[in-house]
């Protein structure tokens, strides 16, 4: 854990109530599947975001506009400082993959998979690519993973764009191991429809985002673990669905 | 050279710092941050006889200048916080600790606090019967002078440290309770726990909460707390460790102004992990600056003309 402070380099709608920051500060210690927790001027509690990309100087996060806070961030100007904590949770382990890891995520989950993608290639692999969204309004990233020299399924739920239907309906592919990332629903159903393990990026509610509040506690196989720190990565094998 | 020191019931604190219990867990999470022997001490997560998991999410939501609460007493029990947790915090911390220890039953209070009490490590019991997230206990023993008192004597009766009742605000007359811990046999009064508040989800319209109530926390509450705190020093002669809302050394000189010995940091760790350190390291540039050099010479100062 970090606590430093980032200078926005910019911060723009990519997509449907959905923003890109760019951050420049340092960048050591943070890892795929990881967060960063920000704190905002006027507001309490910091907002934690998934990290969607890094490298030596500069950290690019992706974050839905859904209440009064991220509305504040969608209104930070270039130049911005803003105090950040970094190097938050487990984050992918991708020793496990197997040469052709498949990667689903929807929505606001699509972004941590970003910089996993980036990483299995870096390592050889060859992952496969999911993601699913609302509308065609919502679809972000498309052109980012392909850039990477992944070919990625996009799905809609209403059809306007891609394949129509949900992640579930693309994953009928030939995997070696899997990682997901989206609203519980979807991963249930990709827990469901999965054969064969895999690792699930879970969200909650936090209060600290380092382990200390025992906010974020959830129920596995193997006992209590707290979102924030045991997780937000957690196997097939720990979740009792 | 300024003087940090203060004395609780014997036990002597470099500083009077002390995290508070629920916002540190034992320790090791901030000790990877920094080293935490330059605390005072510092309030372990609440223990009860047997592990718990809390309540339902979400356990939190954000407020204006703070944030609720509703973890409920989440812990692995005391068999395993002696055994296995304890162990784990000596390695990081090396000053004697304070033990916070919540029940659901006075028997429960009498053991959970007798085996603690044998731990070298603990310095002082701190004995939760406020806490508003959990049914039948917690905050329902600190609500009458008699519940609390019959706590205070169980407790007192199976150990040797300092015994501290921890209290809660959610009283009409928190000064009755804590007169009745002393006469009880209290050794110290540490206040305030949490307020019990609420939101609501507008989208949703239901409770944003998965307990439907917290304990509100942070900025808010602190004017509450220093009342309370004040409220009590006038009416016991022992010790008060203070705590609500506190973020900054003004705030401890502050509270030990309004007659606490002690103070107790807590929402303010979890939005600034460095926060305790940040407080310690701030006290004698701010007592410098308001002519203070013995801390502990400013105790209840603002009781006396």
């Amino acid at each position: 854990m970090f606590d430093t402070s980032f200078e926005i380099l910019s911060n723009k709608k990519i997509a449907q109530n959905t923003w890109e920051i760019v951050l420049r500060g340092d960048t050591r210690g943070i890892a795929p599947g990881q967060f960063v927790n920000l704190r905002l001027e006027g507001f309490y509690l910091r907002r934690p975001l998934s990290v969607c990309d890094f490298n030596d100087g500069t950290l690019t996060l992706i974050y839905k506009v859904v209440g009064r806070g991220t509305e504040a961030l969608a209104a930070l100007p270039a130049g911005t400082a803003l105090d950040v904590l970094t190097g938050l949770g487990n984050g992918y382990d991708t020793s496990v993959s197997g040469p052709r890891p498949l990667l689903i995520g929807g929505g606001a989950g699509v972004p941590p998979l970003y910089a996993l993608a980036k990483a299995l290639i870096r390592e050889g692999k060859t992952p496969a690519v999911i993601l699913g969204f609302n509308s065609a309004g919502e679809v972000f990233y498309e052109e980012e993973f392909r850039a990477l020299g992944t070919d990625p399924t996009v799905t809609t739920a209403d059809g306007s764009y891609g394949v129509k239907g949900f992640v579930t309906d693309a994953m009928e592919l030939d995997y070696t191991y899997f990682y997901t990332c989206g609203p519980e629903p979807m991963l249930r159903a990709v827990y469901a429809k999965s054969v064969t393990s895999g690792q699930f990026s879970l969200e909650e509610r936090m209060g600290c985002g380092f382990g200390a509040c025992m906010g974020c506690t959830c129920k596995t196989k193997t006992g209590h673990k707290r979102v924030c720190k045991d997780g937000p990565v957690l196997t097939k094998e720990e979740l009792p669905w | 050279m300024v003087n940090t020191q203060v004395t609780l019931s014997g036990l002597v604190l470099s500083n009077p710092v002390i995290p508070a219990s629920g916002t540190f867990g034992y320790g090791y999470e901030f000790a990877q941050a920094y080293d935490i022997n330059c605390l005072g001490s510092f309030s372990f997560k609440g223990t009860t006889r047997q592990p718990r998991f809390g309540n339902e999410p979400p356990r939190i939501a954000e407020t204006a200048s703070g944030m609720l609460n509703a973890v409920g007493l989440q812990n692995p029990g005391i068999d395993r916080v002696i055994s296995e947790e304890l162990p784990k915090l000596r390695r990081v911390f090396h000053k004697p600790v304070v033990a916070n220890i919540s029940g659901f039953s006075v028997d429960e209070y009498a053991e959970c606090c007798a085996r603690i009490d044998r731990e070298e490590q603990v310095g002082l019991i701190e004995v939760n019967i406020s806490c508003p997230n959990v049914h039948c206990g917690g905050m329902s023993f600190g609500t009458s002078p008699e519940s609390a008192a019959e706590v205070t004597r169980a407790v007192k009766a199976v150990t040797t440290k300092p015994v501290y009742m921890k209290l809660s605000p959610n009283v009409t007359d928190i000064a009755a309770i804590a007169k009745a811990c002393e006469d009880a046999g209290a050794d110290g009064i540490s206040l305030i726990n949490t307020l019990l508040g609420m939101r609501i989800d507008l989208k949703k319209r239901r409770p944003l909460l998965g307990n439907t109530t917290g304990g509100l926390s942070g900025p808010a509450v602190f004017p509450v707390a220093l009342r309370m705190v004040w409220q009590v020093y006038e009416a016991v002669n022992i010790p008060i460790i203070g705590m609500g809302g506190v973020a900054s050394a003004e705030d401890v000189i502050e509270m030990m102004l309004a007659g606490a010995t002690a103070v107790e940091v807590g929402a303010a760790n979890l939005v600034d992990p460095f926060a305790s350190k940040k407080i310690v390291d701030g006290l004698p540039q701010a007592m410098e600056r308001l002519h203070i050099e013995n801390l502990s010479d400013i105790i209840g100062g603002a009781h006396h003309g």
